[in-house]
């Protein structure tokens, strides 16, 4: 037969010695090897306390972003929604009114804004799409839930903490990523 | 006449000792499910369990209370009286097995020196085989009450087992008892205790392996753990039991290994006796009581390695094949407790009565 490799064995079937029939030796070393097992750094790692370092261009849940005075950036103009492959986002546009302006910041604004988790691919196009750096994906991942609406992520899930009023959140919220740009 | 006065307080003395000597073996076995699951895991390059409490530490309460609510379900084909009886029955032998075993020597409360042991019977040896025996019970009742095929084989195997292997871990014992001249577990520790710390494993090396196999046997752990098979005989002889029914057999395991390692520390590891220090000269320097305590923890920390080495056993060697397990039991085990009873027997008379030749 041809060698594809020159790593095959021949199996040994010669009749065993009567040290190895004794089966004791045996038994110590493989002992020995469980034991030195016993003493290894483990390399597990204990999810919630600890997490794994995540690659730098890692995409994971949304984030809808403000700007330094606390105002949303999102327009509602739909680009992320007409980008996204897996149509996952969806909105709903209003009308900034007068004395809104410290909410908004600019005069059309997302009165609804959902992003289906579910459907989502995390593929990254709506953050390349948006021409207002409203929308990006964080370094976190959505976590479980027990019904498939839970899934369904509205502007109160997204929505990056105030940076005027929860300035400790927003910069939680923002990341390690983000913040060495 | 025969005085027929009981002692109230030798029956008071004796019954805190029972149950605190059942309330120490269940707290074991206990954590010894732990244990085993931590070893298990550590050998497997795993952490183990470690969510509950802190090290995992509360992990047996959680398994047990998940056990408690189980649904008991006792099938209708089965014969429920022996259903529920078989658990009873090898939690009960499991259990029995503890009470000729001296835990440590002495102490001194209220004025009363009391033993700690609960029963220093002088055929102790012959008691715990007798008892050990009725362990098969345990399992061929359960098996064969289930109505379950798979149940009645793994049964008939742990029967048969049990008992080809209570043969020569009975015979390597003989070798023991030429040695010492006593059945009494208190008078071996002490002989092992007086004679200057050499245990009986420095004279019986050989009668120590083929009881510590023999106890692996007994206790149905691997690598003899054919009972349960569980790729072959789907859970072995509790598979139809649920519940904390199907808790007291996996305790009853436990607290038979516990109890077969502090065997093997006291027959063979000097018992109670503290290790390179005397315990008589000990005594009277520090008082009774703070040696049994030591004496004690050193019993419990030789029966713990022990149970280490069960677990170690376990994550280390696979499971037997039957008819290589009945070849090491009777063409095996046999032959070299035998051969081991001669030689004991051959050195013990030239001992006491010289060279004859």
């Amino acid at each position: 037969m041809q060698m594809l490799t020159n790593r095959s064995k021949a199996v040994d079937r010669h009749p065993m010695t009567v040290w190895e029939k004794m089966y004791l030796p045996a038994i110590a070393k493989g002992m020995s090897i469980t034991l030195s097992h016993f003493f290894k750094k483990k390399p597990t790692i204990n999810y919630p306390e600890e997490t794994r370092p995540f690659s730098p261009v890692f995409r994971g849940l949304h984030i809808l972003n403000r700007d330094e005075e606390g105002r949303e950036n999102c327009t509602a103009c739909g680009l992320c929604a007409v980008a996204c492959p897996a149509e996952a986002i969806t909105m709903e546009a209003a009308e900034r009114k007068e004395g809104e302006e410290h909410l908004y910041r600019e005069e059309k604004y997302a009165a609804k804004y959902e992003i289906n988790m579910l459907r989502c691919i995390f593929c990254g196009l709506c953050e390349e799409a948006c021409p207002k750096d409203a929308i990006y994906l964080s370094e976190t991942f959505a976590p479980s839930n027990y019904k498939r609406e839970g899934f369904i992520y509205g502007k109160n899930d997204l929505l990056i903490p105030d940076p005027k009023k929860e300035p400790e959140l927003y910069q939680k919220a923002v990341g390690e990523r983000a913040r060495k740009k | 006449m025969i005085q027929l006065a009981i002692d109230l307080a030798f029956v008071l003395e004796k019954a805190i000792l029972i149950g605190g000597i059942i309330s120490v073996s269940l707290l074991v076995a206990m954590y010894s499910t732990w244990a085993e699951r931590k070893v298990a895991g550590f050998m497997q390059d795993r952490l183990g369990p470690n969510r509950a409490g802190p090290f995992g530490l509360f992990q047996p309460l959680a398994d047990g209370l998940k056990l408690f609510m189980k649904e008991e379900i006792i099938p209708n084909a089965s014969n429920k009286f022996l259903f529920i009886l078989g658990p009873g029955l090898a939690m009960m032998t499991a259990m029995m097995t503890s009470a000729v075993i001296p835990w440590g020597k002495q102490i001194e409360i209220f004025g009363r020196t009391v033993d700690l042991q609960i029963a220093d019977i002088n055929i102790g040896i012959l008691y715990i085989f007798a008892v050990l025996s009725m362990g098969v019970y345990g399992i061929m009742i359960g098996g064969w009450a289930s109505n379950n095929k798979f149940s009645l084989l793994a049964a008939l195997r742990g029967a048969s087992q049990m008992i080809s292997y209570e043969l020569a871990m009975g015979l390597s014992i003989i070798a023991l008892l030429m040695l010492t001249g006593s059945l009494s577990l208190k008078t071996i520790v002490e002989l092992q205790s007086a004679s200057g710390g050499w245990w009986n494993i420095v004279y019986q090396p050989l009668g120590f392996l083929i009881f510590i196999v023999c106890a692996f046997a007994e206790c149905n752990r691997t690598p003899f753990d054919l009972p349960e098979a569980e790729n072959e005989l789907n859970f072995g002889y509790h598979q139809e039991y649920s519940s904390m029914k199907l808790g007291f057999y996996l305790f009853a395991e436990y607290i038979n290994m516990f109890m077969s390692s502090v065997l093997m520390a006291t027959l063979y590891f000097g018992g109670y006796d503290i290790p390179f220090v005397n315990d008589a000269s000990l005594i009277e320097s520090m008082g009774m009581n703070m040696v049994a305590v030591l004496q004690g923890l050193s019993l419990f920390l030789k029966a713990a390695f022990f149970i280490f080495v069960f677990m170690w056993v376990r994550w280390t060697i696979p499971r037997f094949r039957y008819d290589q397990l009945m070849h090491l039991g009777w063409k095996v085990m046999i032959p070299l407790a035998l051969i081991n009873m001669l030689i004991t027997a051959i050195v013990v008379l030239i001992k006491e009565n010289g060279w004859p030749f």
